[in-house]
């Protein structure tokens, strides 16, 4: 189907562009930006004045469950997406089973075909199962589709075991997402240790539990020569370790969850088990070094960090309770929340969630140059509208964010020159009338 | 936009007790209140008739979900002087161990129209999530949530306090031992400063201070002999076996050497300081039997008091529930 978008602001980071223009698709791919070209002939026009027409969002780590029990699966969560504006998910590999087989790359790219709603690339596990011990086949899991390499929230306590496991990865110029989290020295800890959790007697994971995961993966990056990207950083700590680690040239990168950008231990109050997140909320100096490495493009990149429970995860006393937070549709309002706080500007915010983590991996991805896949979002910035959980596309009902008013709206989300997502304005429960 | 889950559930909004969850967030007028009444209760043990009325009629179930003999006791014996009825539910052996959740334990609990849950579970905030879920018009009071906080301990230690110094702003109170593991201490430290003492002190090693303890509103002593300079009160803390193979202490031994008290180590308290411990106490590991047994020692008194202190709040939050219902 051709498709033309009107009259829209069209920003696109990746080639500078920030202009109303027009952007006109054909089948799969962007055909032309400003005037249509000769003999186009749109079957469906879509007005976009007085929204925002930008790249389709990547969401560089979001955990899917799929394949997995319950009812959360690829159906929910790429329905999430599309309303999320996300177009390009990199799936984490803490599936049941596991992600360490060809297999099963195979499964999870052929459903999300079948589904059509966004696009579901695969980090794969670094170590068979998960379990940090024994490497996984890590060039057959690239042949088959993997992006990238992870061992999702699972620690690789064995320093050797990493050391090997970056080496063969960079045998084959494969990126290893690591989550930097000293498994000793979190200790069962499962809110930041600092003055909240004292008081409220939950078990601290210290800020170290970090910067000390950091220092020890710059040794074995710079040792290896791998690529390794640092996913969900939390505290100031790292962001400093990140930026001189790159001044040093070497080739590390790092994503923060959209949440940490927000919230801080403070949310935690009243044992609210929506805000039990893994790494925990920080301090509010930690958060303002986050923003901070997110304005000078140390962090690159902003993610979902999405981690969907059911109900009953988060239904028992905070330490019980699973951590995480079911993000996808709320990476773009906490991520223009930041434009609103004079933290990005607007093409920044949305370079944080397009072509910022696309370039990461190396993906061709979050960018609307003619010839690129059809991946776009478009968005109201300025209509105000209410998050409530009960209205979440997935099954993961876990926000901190319920009854939160957001502006920056998604109206339309379109996935390979198809509109996967139209806002319905009779949406009641999300838009607020006013 | 703050959740539910922030805001006060213990108290009704005209600031009456509802629940008994943490001393946080309560008055001192409200925390002498309870030790007051708590005082009409003590002299019960000397009548003939150990017994009042107030909550005959009513359902009080002890929630234990960790064992403890003494605490469970003594509020069983709490809500009997009140002339409640009692259910013991030992969830280690019971229903919860058999996968049972939590909510369908309360559930079950609730639909024996029980009013009262007194809680004890072995994580931080499980008092919290039992009361917001639990249904209008049941109490909650916590006997103790892992780390957290074990407010109807502190209470008594306060009465304790109270009746053998009177007033609690000139005091200087040292609290020794596992203050990071310890719920006893985070609600001592809170009563303690709400009720106005001058100072409160914490000693102990570093693997046993939470880093950020001054945020409780303490000095930090790492010396026994500083920390207890002067000081009006001094409460020993319970140190678990546990410890010694965690990497937070080397030895038993080492530990009493340097924070065991002694009668020679008291001498630096005032003259008239008395010594207190929640129980149960390891002898030669936290303190000297001289000093334990010595005339000093007031561990005792506070199991004592506990029962009177359990009542007051019991009633306290009954009543509460009852004027909501209409029914006083």
């Amino acid at each position: 189907m051709n498709i033309s978008i009107l009259n829209g602001r069209l920003i696109d980071p990746a080639n500078g562009i920030d202009d109303t223009l027009d952007l006109h698709i054909q089948g799969q791919q962007i055909l032309a930006i400003g005037a249509a070209p000769e003999g186009f002939e749109a079957q469906e026009t879509i007005d976009a004045s007085g929204c925002i027409v930008c790249p389709g969002l990547v969401d560089i780590a979001a955990s899917l469950r799929d394949p997995g029990p319950g009812r959360i699966d690829l159906a929910s969560e790429t329905a999430a997406a599309a309303r999320g504006g996300i177009t390009t998910l990199v799936c984490t590999p803490d599936t049941q089973p596991v992600i360490d087989t060809p297999a099963v790359i195979e499964l999870i790219h052929r459903t999300a075909r079948k589904l059509r709603r966004t696009r579901v690339l695969i980090a794969a596990a670094l170590t068979q199962g998960l379990d940090g011990q024994q490497l996984a086949n890590m060039a057959a899991l690239a042949r088959a589709g993997a992006v990238a390499l992870s061992n999702a929230r699972h620690p690789l306590a064995n320093t050797l075991v990493e050391r090997r496991a970056l080496e063969y990865a960079a045998t084959f110029g494969l990126t290893v997402m690591l989550r930097p989290e000293d498994p000793h020295l979190r200790a069962g800890g499962c809110a930041h240790e600092g003055a909240v959790a004292t008081r409220l007697g939950l078990p601290g994971i210290p800020s170290c539990a970090e910067t000390v995961a950091v220092a020890r993966d710059l040794a074995l990056a710079e040792h290896t020569g791998a690529r390794v990207h640092f996913h969900a950083l939390s505290t100031s700590g790292a962001a400093n370790q990140l930026r001189e680690a790159q001044a040093a040239k070497l080739p590390v990168s790092a994503d923060v969850a959209a949440h940490q950008l927000h919230l801080t231990e403070m949310d935690i109050e009243g044992f609210d088990a929506d805000c039990h997140v893994s790494p925990p909320l920080r301090t509010l100096a930690d958060r303002e070094a986050l923003r901070q490495a997110v304005a000078d493009g140390t962090i690159a990149a902003i993610c979902s960090d999405h981690q969907p429970h059911e109900l009953d995860a988060k239904e028992a006393p905070f330490p019980e309770t699973a951590p995480g937070i079911s993000g996808l549709e709320t990476l773009l309002a906490l991520t223009l929340r930041l434009v609103d706080e004079g933290v990005l500007s607007l093409t920044e915010a949305i370079a944080r969630v397009t072509c910022g983590p696309a370039d990461l991996l190396g993906l061709p991805h979050g960018r609307l140059g003619a010839g690129s896949p059809a991946d776009v979002c478009i968005f109201e910035p300025d209509t105000p509208w209410t998050l409530h959980r009960s209205a979440l596309c997935s099954e993961g009902r876990n926000t901190p964010f319920d009854g939160w008013e957001f502006e920056g709206q998604v109206t339309h989300t379109l996935f390979n020159g198809r509109v996967v997502y139209r806002r319905d304005a009779r949406e009641p429960t999300q838009v607020t009338s006013n | 936009m703050a959740s539910d889950r922030r805001q006060n559930i213990q108290l009704t909004p005209d600031g009456r007790l509802r629940h008994f969850l943490t001393i946080e967030g309560l008055s001192r007028e409200l925390l002498t209140h309870i030790l007051d009444i708590a005082e009409s209760f003590a002299t019960l043990p000397g009548r003939p008739v150990k017994k009042v009325p107030a909550l005959r009629g009513r359902i009080i179930t002890n929630l234990f979900f960790e064992n403890s003999t003494r605490t469970r006791t003594t509020f069983e014996l709490a809500a009997k002087r009140l002339s409640a009825d009692v259910l013991n539910f030992n969830a280690s052996t019971s229903a919860t161990a058999k996968g049972e959740t939590l909510l369908d334990t309360l559930r079950n609990i609730e639909a024996m129209h029980s009013e009262m849950f007194v809680v004890r579970h072995s994580q931080s905030g499980a008092a919290h999530f039992i009361a917001r879920h639990a249904a209008p018009g049941v109490s909650v009071i916590n006997a103790g949530d892992g780390r957290h906080a074990h407010p109807t301990q502190a209470m008594l230690d306060m009465f304790t306090i109270r009746r053998h110094k009177g007033d609690f702003t000139p005091l200087r109170v040292a609290i020794v031992g596992d203050i990071l593991h310890s719920r006893v201490a985070r609600s001592q430290i809170l009563a303690l400063n709400t009720l106005g003492v001058t100072e409160v002190r914490v000693v102990g090693p570093r693997t046993l201070i939470p880093t950020e303890a001054r945020a409780l509103g303490v000095h930090v002593y790492h010396d026994l002999d500083e920390g207890l300079r002067d000081v009006d009160v001094v409460i020993m803390l319970r140190l678990q076996k546990e410890r010694m193979d965690g990497a937070l202490l080397p030895s038993e031994s080492e530990y009493f050497r340097l924070y065991g008290l002694t009668n020679k180590r008291l001498e630096a308290a005032k003259p008239d300081a008395i010594v207190m411990h929640p129980g149960p106490m390891n002898r030669g590991v936290e303190m000297d039997s001289e000093v334990a047994d010595g005339p000093r020692s007031v561990i005792l008194q506070q199991v004592s008091y506990g029962i009177a202190v359990r009542m007051a709040v019991m009633s306290l939050c009954m009543q509460t529930h009852a004027e909501e219902r209409g029914e006083a």
